[in-house]
């Protein structure tokens, strides 16, 4: 058994983003449906794997009951007709499920306990909201272990802009109206298309259709629009509805194999795992997360933030993404950062956006063979984050 | 229609689907009723005046690529609304049930743009041609029921179907889907005997069906794909026919019109155009909506779909015991096939107990072979087959019944044979256990007078062979215990039998009917009518079997048996042949040879008579017997209702379902004084 090979991203899709709700592409379409769409058009986009070479299916949920339950990645393989030699597990790290679904493989085959695995993330938000079921100890606040609006994703929104007083609610907004307007750009150059899987979709009284793109962005958002919203989280605050990701329904996954095997199988990998890395700050102000995980990436890739050349920042909230542009200096227009816009746009279907990041990461790695090195990144509740470097194959 | 009758409407639900490739936009008509998929989605004037108006709205649009049809889940349309067809008075109500569904349906085949079925989930009848008026067909693999069943009811494919599916498939796979399966009990075919035939262009698994099918349509669109249409001018359409309409007069002697005019249709269908095919249609259906024998076959699927899930008389369900172990005393071959099916159906030990080892390792080795066959055809899996042979064991003492709570005899026909069995089966079990008999003539009162526990015993009269005929008749002694009757009707469903409530009396129903019948015929022949004449005079009603081929299932020594129980019962109208005495004698299975050929020296047998009688005179004296004692059975309150007489001739005997089983049958000939059934309810009303 060897101790360690080269892992690397295959290819990646994602169903579209429905908005969540009784009037949301998935109001009525069941969350194991989404992945198990998912599993056969990566199996259906990549014909030379044969489905028994699939070792493990990874698939996240931060939910993980009714539709999202009953060991999602198990039951999904069997539901997408994988062989059923093919075993399957859940994973949860909320808004890096699906991150965590691809490291935790990829930590298996650099091992070598797996040649090929299936990885990824869904959230159906509208079905299962978020907070559903939960029961935190009292301890967290009786003992303060952590701040009572810590389990309150918005709250921990305004708490950074406390921390970080240059991030103004305009800067948000500003931020917010550059991601619609650059997903916007990005589907008019079709560079999203290409990775949305269709999907089938039904309710009893509108009948079967078909979702074929995703259907939170808002293009055409004004700065004078995002001023007039409301901010729920706090009275004359700064985060809105506009400068943060929605609620959403979606399902991402992916192929991650070890690089020989990908080559004897006649794959075509896009990207090598460089390193990844995962850290813990204060819950209260969990947007901050990416910073101390971007750090040690760094350090155990042995690269600096100047050898990024492309950045797939999850866009939970506008004023994170400042923070972290902020604390590395990069320009927030700058063109190496979301190129094809984030999670403000897209939604942010919680456990199913990491792998969202990476396939976007790779087509852009495909249109710039200049670039070797690029980061995806995400703040995650109960205060961590999470990063993977990537090196390009195509370059 | 009739106002009586609510349909429930199946609605067209249109929506806008932006087709893959940029292949532009479908206009996706959903079928939905609004029930899941127990109540499958059918087609009444109101149903079809919603898909109409669906099919207004499109064709008034221009920026349409294409059109697609889809069901419910699991469900894509079975058809015409059934209920209104029962009630149609008058020719001009059942010729406009034809042209309605034309004038919707055939819009889907010249709107203009191409058309789509994606048939998801079971198409019969009305709902497969909604599909084959569509350009293209796509299937999804787990579709478990495709058919047209038409001719099984006794009607044709009347909205569309004869003239769209020989042309697509070609005239004789055409004729195995409208005529060979719905009279071979209506078999269906799965999703991809359906691709396989032509009748889909393309199947696609039911993970992602309507996804993929999407993708297919796009394709399809843009000319990437494209879907061959074979000819089949070449043909020979008059020898296919033809051969099929002797194949239909072999089975129906002209007993039941829909097949032929199903075959007439189908051979027009090669030249006729769309008009004149359809009209063609439409009269057909009108004239056999307007016959008594599509009336009938209505009836008798409502008895078989209905009274048969609810048997007249059953006491309370909440009465009946649990089973958790069953006896079988015996281990002949009735004994061994009853253990195999309690087994396969109930998931219980089953012990069989017999005097001798030979016969217990010989019935238990039995089962373990029928399972082994099982196992090796995949109906049931390695592990299915390990647990069935261990749950079939046997024991040459009683005491194995210790903890039963269903014990069966199936030991040799004899009061008091059985009554002493019973006796010895007392000893063991608890004062719980139901007894029952499998006796198909002997008296379950008396059989069950000397037990401890009376109440205890019922009579539960399976049909040879066992794992296939559907009917029980389940008997009520004198002191049959409504918690036993119970308990015997759960078991009877648990075997996934359709039970029938019977009174005690002699031969039940179903053997009392056919030994009178076959009585009838055979005392014909005794008396000198020949033996062809006897024999088919009445091939018209289209019986499964001539009387002396049943005979030949029978076995001349059971049937004989019978027919001297119940002459000792009803001298007067069972008679005893003493030429069939002979018979029975001479150890010959029948008239007929292996291979169907007669033998002339069983024949022989039955010479001798000197008042011959013409087909006609032993066709009316057999219609009479029957006439005669049905009425005295329905008098002697045997079973509940004419119905229960007919769904046991249908599930027992294999009568069909044109005759209604057989009252409805004698009513509409006027054997039968007064009529059976009001008029209407199994024929035209008046």
């Amino acid at each position: 058994m060897p101790s360690s090979r080269d892992v690397v991203f295959v290819d990646g899709v994602r169903t579209p983003f429905g908005r969540s709700g009784p009037k949301g592409l998935y109001a009525e379409t069941r969350a194991d449906d989404l992945v198990v769409r998912v599993i056969r058009e990566l199996i259906r986009r990549n014909p030379s794997l044969p489905p028994e070479r699939v070792d493990e299916v990874a698939v996240a949920a931060t939910t993980q009951i009714g539709d999202q339950g009953l060991t999602i990645g198990r039951s999904a393989a069997i539901l997408a007709g994988l062989p059923k030699t093919v075993p399957g597990y859940a994973i949860d790290r909320m808004c890096a499920g699906a991150m965590t679904a691809v490291t935790s493989v990829a930590g298996g085959i650099a091992f070598g306990a797996y040649d090929v695995a299936i990885a990824g993330g869904v959230e159906h938000m509208g079905r299962h909201p978020m907070g559903e079921g939960v029961d935190p100890n009292p301890r967290f606040l009786a003992d303060k272990l952590v701040d009572a609006s810590a389990l309150s994703m918005g709250m921990t929104a305004e708490n950074l802009h406390d921390r970080y007083p240059a991030i103004s609610k305009q800067r948000a907004d500003a931020y917010a109206v550059m991601s619609q307007e650059k997903v916007a750009k990005a589907y008019a150059d079709g560079k999203i298309q290409p990775d949305l899987v269709e999907m089938g979709i039904r309710t009893a009284e509108k009948g079967w259709g078909l979702a074929t793109a995703d259907e939170a962005p808002r293009p055409g958002t004004t700065l004078e629009g995002l001023a007039s919203l409301k901010t729920p989280f706090r009275p004359h605050g700064n985060v809105t509805a506009g400068n943060s990701s929605g609620i959403n329904d979606g399902a991402t996954g992916c192929i991650v194999a070890a690089r020989d095997v990908a080559g004897e199988l006649g794959l075509r990998p896009k990207m090598r795992l460089v390193s990844y890395a995962f850290a813990g700050v204060d819950p209260e102000v969990m947007g901050v997360g990416p910073i101390p995980s971007t750090e040690r990436a760094l350090r155990l890739a042995g690269l600096s933030i100047d050898d990024i050349g492309l950045f797939e920042i999850n866009e939970a909230f506008a004023v994170q993404v400042l923070a972290f542009l902020d604390h590395f200096g990069i320009p927030e227009d700058s063109d190496k950062v979301n190129p094809y816009g984030g999670a403000i746009a897209f939604g942010h279907p919680l456990a199913s956006s990491g792998v969202r990041l990476m396939t976007q990461l790779a087509r852009q790695f495909a249109e710039r063979p200049d670039v070797r090195y690029g980061i995806t990144t995400m703040c995650v509740g109960m205060g961590m984050g999470g990063t993977v470097i990537w090196e390009n194959l195509a370059a | 229609m009739s106002e009586v009758v609510t349909e429930v409407v199946t609605k067209a639900i249109v929506r806008d689907v932006e087709l893959p490739y940029g292949a532009g936009t479908m206009a996706l008509i959903t079928l939905d009723n609004g029930f899941d998929h127990t109540k499958p989605n059918t087609f009444g004037p109101l149903g079809l005046a919603s898909l109409d108006e669906a099919l207004d709205a499109i064709a008034a649009r221009s920026d349409l690529a294409a059109v697609g049809v889809i069901g419910k889940p699991f469900i894509f349309a079975v058809g015409a609304d059934l209920k209104g067809a029962a009630t149609v008075a008058s020719r001009e109500e059942a010729l406009e049930i034809g042209r309605l569904g034309h004038r919707v349906f055939r819009r889907l085949g010249e709107l203009g743009v191409p058309t789509f079925a994606f048939v998801n989930g079971a198409a019969m009848g009305g709902g497969l041609e909604i599909a084959l008026h569509c350009t293209y067909r796509t299937i999804a693999a787990n579709v478990p029921a495709v058919s047209l069943p038409e001719c099984f009811l006794g009607l044709v494919p009347g909205w569309g179907g004869t003239q769209l599916l020989p042309r697509l498939i070609g005239p004789a796979k055409a004729i195995k889907l409208i005529i060979e399966n719905p009279l071979a009990q209506n078999r269906m075919l799965k999703g991809a005997d359906a691709f396989s035939l032509g009748v889909a262009d393309a199947m696609f698994d039911s993970a992602d069906f309507l996804e993929e099918s999407l993708r297919w349509a796009s394709r399809v669109l843009s000319g990437a794909v494209s879907v061959e249409r074979p000819s089949f001018a070449g043909d020979d359409w008059d020898k296919i026919v033809g051969d099929a309409r002797f194949l239909v007069d072999m089975k129906l002697h002209g007993a039941a019109p829909a097949p032929y005019r199903a075959l007439d249709l189908i051979l027009a269908s090669r030249t006729a155009s769309a008009d004149e095919g359809f009209a063609a249609e439409d009269e057909a259906l009108a004239d056999l909506l307007m016959g008594d024998e599509l009336r009938a076959g209505l009836y008798a699927f409502d008895l078989v779909q209905r009274r048969a899930k609810k048997p007249a008389g059953a006491p309370d369900k909440a009465l009946a015991r649990k089973v958790t172990k069953v006896g079988v005393v015996g281990a002949g071959l009735m004994a061994s096939q009853m253990a195999l099916l309690f087994a396969r159906r109930l998931q219980v030990p089953v012990v069989l107990t017999d005097l001798d080892q030979a016969r217990l390792d010989k019935g238990v080795g039995y089962v373990h072979t029928e399972v082994d066959k099982l196992a090796a055809k995949g109906r049931v899996s390695a592990d299915e087959a390990n647990r069935l042979k261990a749950l079939v064991t046997g024991s040459l003492t009683k005491d194995a019944f210790a903890d039963a709570d269903f014990v069966i005899e199936a030991v040799f026909e004899d009061m008091a044979v059985k009554k002493k069995v019973f006796a010895e089966v007392e000893e063991h079990v608890s004062a719980e256990c139901v007894l029952a008999t499998n006796t198909s003539s002997l008296s379950v009162s008396e059989m069950g007078s000397g037990l401890k526990h009376p109440g205890r015993l019922v009579g539960f009269h399976f049909f040879n062979p066992v794992a296939v005929m559907p009917l029980l008749e389940i008997v009520r002694g004198a002191a049959t215990s409504d918690e036993t009757l119970a308990t015997a009707f759960a078991v009877g469903k648990s075997l996934r039998k359709s039970s029938v409530l019977v009174k005690d009396a002699p031969a039940f129903v179903v053997n009392r009917l056919l030994t009178r019948f076959m009585g009838e015929v055979f005392a014909a022949v005794d008396e000198g009518t020949p033996f062809q004449v006897a024999e088919h005079a009445l091939d018209s009603m289209g019986l499964p079997m001539t009387p002396f081929a049943l005979l030949q299932l029978v076995g001349p020594a059971v049937g004989h048996h019978v027919s001297e129980t119940l002459h000792a019962a009803f001298p007067g109208r069972f008679g005893v042949s003493e030429n069939m005495a002979k018979l029975v004698a001479s150890g010959k299975p029948g008239v007929y040879k292996p291979d169907f050929s007669l033998d002339e020296e069983a024949v022989a047998v039955f010479s001798g008579g000197s008042d011959p009688s013409t087909a006609e005179q032993v066709r009316e004296r057999v219609l009479a017997a029957l006439a005669e004692e049905i009425r005295i059975m329905l008098d002697e309150g045997v079973v509940a209702a004419a119905q229960d007489i007919d769904l046991c001739m249908i599930l027992g005997a294999g009568w069909p379902f044109h005759l209604g089983g057989i009252t409805p049958y004698l009513d509409r000939l006027g054997v039968s004084s007064p009529r059976f059934l009001p008029a209407g309810v199994a024929s035209v009303p008046a």
